[in-house]
C-alpha cells in the first residue's frame, strides 16, 4: 500500500509541481513551435506520451541488461539516443502500415519527436532518481501528461492572443515567451500539493 | 560566402537564441548565473565545431537516407567528451548544469547547423560556421545570465553589485523570470533591428 501510495506522489509530482515544461523547463522547443493551434498540440501531445511510454521502458532495459553488466554506462547518451531514434522511426513505420487514421493524426509529429528534449531528459532522469520499471513507466505518462496539459493550455491561450492588440514588436515569440512565464508563475501553484 | 562573412552571420543576422529561436530548452533552465551561461555556451560551441568538422568530412559518405541518425551519433559522441571532460576538471560547473549536459546531443541548434550548413560545406567554413554559431549562443547565454544573476541574486559572475539595501527578485531565478526576460529582450532586440533595416 505504501509502494502504491509513492506511485500516485510521483504521479502528482511528474504531471503537475515539477511540470517538464513550465518547472524544469525541458522540451521548450515543441512547446513554442506546435502550439499555435489546440487540435495540433493535442496531437503532438499524445504522439509524445505514445514515444515516452515505450522509450523509457526500453532504455531502462538497455541500461540495466547492457550498459551496467558490460560496465559501460559512460555510453549512456549514445546508447539512449540511438535507441529513441530508432524506437521514432519503427513506430512511425508500424503506424503506417497498421493504422492509417492513427497515422494521419500523428505521423507529421513523430519525426519531430527525437529531437524532442522530454524523450531523452526522461529516460536520464529514470536512471538518475534510481526509479523501478513501474515507477519508470508511472514517471514517463506523468510527464507526458504534463507536458501535454501545459502546451493544450498554452495553444489555448495563444489563439486568443491573436485576437489581442498586442505592442507591435512584441508580437509572435515574444509575447509567447512572457505568456509561457505567467503560465509557469500558475503552475508553481501546484507545489503546495505535497507537504 | 567570405569566412569572416560566415562568422559574424552566426553571432547577428542568424543568431540562434533571439533570430532563429531555436536551442530554447538550455537558454531557459541553465541562465540562472552569467557563469553558466558561458559554461553552457561554450560546451555547445565546442560540440558544435566537432560536430560540423566531422560531419562535412563525411558528408560524401552518409547515406542521405540515415543521416539523421548518424549526425546524432556524431554529436552524441561529443557530448560524451564534453560531459566527462567537465565532470573531471570543472565538477561544480557540471553539477549546475546537471541533466542539461547529455541534452546537448538534442538541442536543435547542432543538428540544424548539420543539415542546413555542415552537410553542404567544405570542412574550413563549417568550422568557422560552428564558430560564430556557437558565440552569438554563449554571448545571449551571458547576457540573459547576467540580467537574471543581478536581478534575482544582486550578483554579477558572483561577486556582489548591487548596494546591500537591494532585495532580490526571486522570480529572475525562477524558470518563469527566464520566459519573461527572454520574452523582454528578444522584443527589444526586434525593435532595434527593425528600426536599423
Amino acid at each position: 500500500m505504501e509502494y502504491f501510495n509513492k506511485l500516485i506522489l510521483l504521479f502528482v509530482s511528474s504531471a503537475l509541481i515539477n511540470n517538464i515544461v513550465l518547472s524544469r523547463t525541458i522540451a521548450i522547443c515543441p512547446f513554442l513551435g506546435v502550439s499555435k493551434r489546440v487540435d495540433t498540440s493535442l496531437g503532438m501531445g499524445m504522439a509524445v506520451m505514445f514515444v515516452i511510454a515505450l522509450s523509457s521502458v526500453i532504455t531502462y532495459a538497455v541500461h540495466y541488461a547492457i550498459l551496467v553488466p558490460l560496465e559501460i554506462e559512460y555510453m549512456q547518451v549514445i546508447a539512449f539516443i540511438l535507441v529513441i531514434a530508432t524506437l521514432v522511426q519503427l513506430i512511425e513505420m508500424i503506424i503506417q502500415k497498421t493504422s492509417p487514421t492513427l497515422y494521419s493524426a500523428l505521423g507529421v509529429y513523430l519525426p519531430l519527436i527525437t529531437t524532442n528534449c522530454a524523450v531523452l531528459g526522461v529516460a536520464i532522469m529514470n536512471i538518475q532518481e534510481e526509479y523501478d520499471l513501474i515507477q519508470t513507466l508511472v514517471n514517463g505518462i506523468g510527464v507526458s501528461l504534463g507536458f501535454t496539459l501545459a502546451i493544450v493550455l498554452f495553444a489555448g491561450i495563444r489563439e486568443r492572443l491573436e485576437l489581442a492588440d498586442i505592442p507591435e514588436h512584441l508580437e509572435g515569440v515574444p509575447i509567447a515567451l512572457i505568456t509561457a512565464g505567467l503560465m509557469s508563475v500558475a503552475f508553481m501553484g501546484f507545489q503546495g500539493l505535497i507537504k | 560566402m567570405k569566412l569572416r562573412e560566415i562568422f559574424t552571420n552566426g553571432i547577428f543576422k542568424e543568431n540562434p537564441i533571439f533570430k532563429l529561436v531555436i536551442g530554447m530548452c538550455p537558454t531557459i533552465a541553465v541562465t540562472t548565473a552569467a557563469i553558466n551561461g558561458i559554461g553552457m555556451g561554450l560546451a555547445t560551441t565546442f560540440v558544435l565545431i566537432c560536430s560540423n568538422l566531422v560531419i562535412s568530412l563525411l558528408k560524401d559518405f552518409i547515406p542521405s537516407k540515415i543521416r539523421i541518425p548518424s549526425y546524432i551519433v556524431i554529436i552524441a559522441t561529443f557530448v560524451t567528451i564534453v560531459g566527462m571532460v567537465m565532470e573531471a576538471y570543472l565538477p561544480d560547473l557540471y553539477d549546475s548544469l546537471g541533466i542539461f549536459i547529455p541534452l546537448i546531443v538534442v538541442n536543435c541548434i547542432i543538428l540544424a547547423r548539420a543539415e542546413t550548413f555542415a552537410s553542404k560545406n567544405p570542412p574550413i567554413p563549417s568550422i568557422v560556421d560552428g564558430l560564430g554559431i556557437g558565440l552569438g549562443f554563449t554571448l545571449s547565454l551571458t547576457i540573459l545570465g547576467s540580467i537574471r544573476e543581478l536581478l534575482g541574486a544582486g550578483t554579477l559572475f558572483n561577486m556582489q553589485v548591487m548596494p546591500n539595501s537591494y532585495e532580490p527578485a526571486l522570480i529572475m531565478i525562477l524558470p518563469a523570470g527566464a520566459f519573461i526576460t527572454l520574452g523582454l529582450l528578444t522584443g527589444l532586440i526586434n525593435k532595434f533591428t527593425t528600426k536599423m533595416d
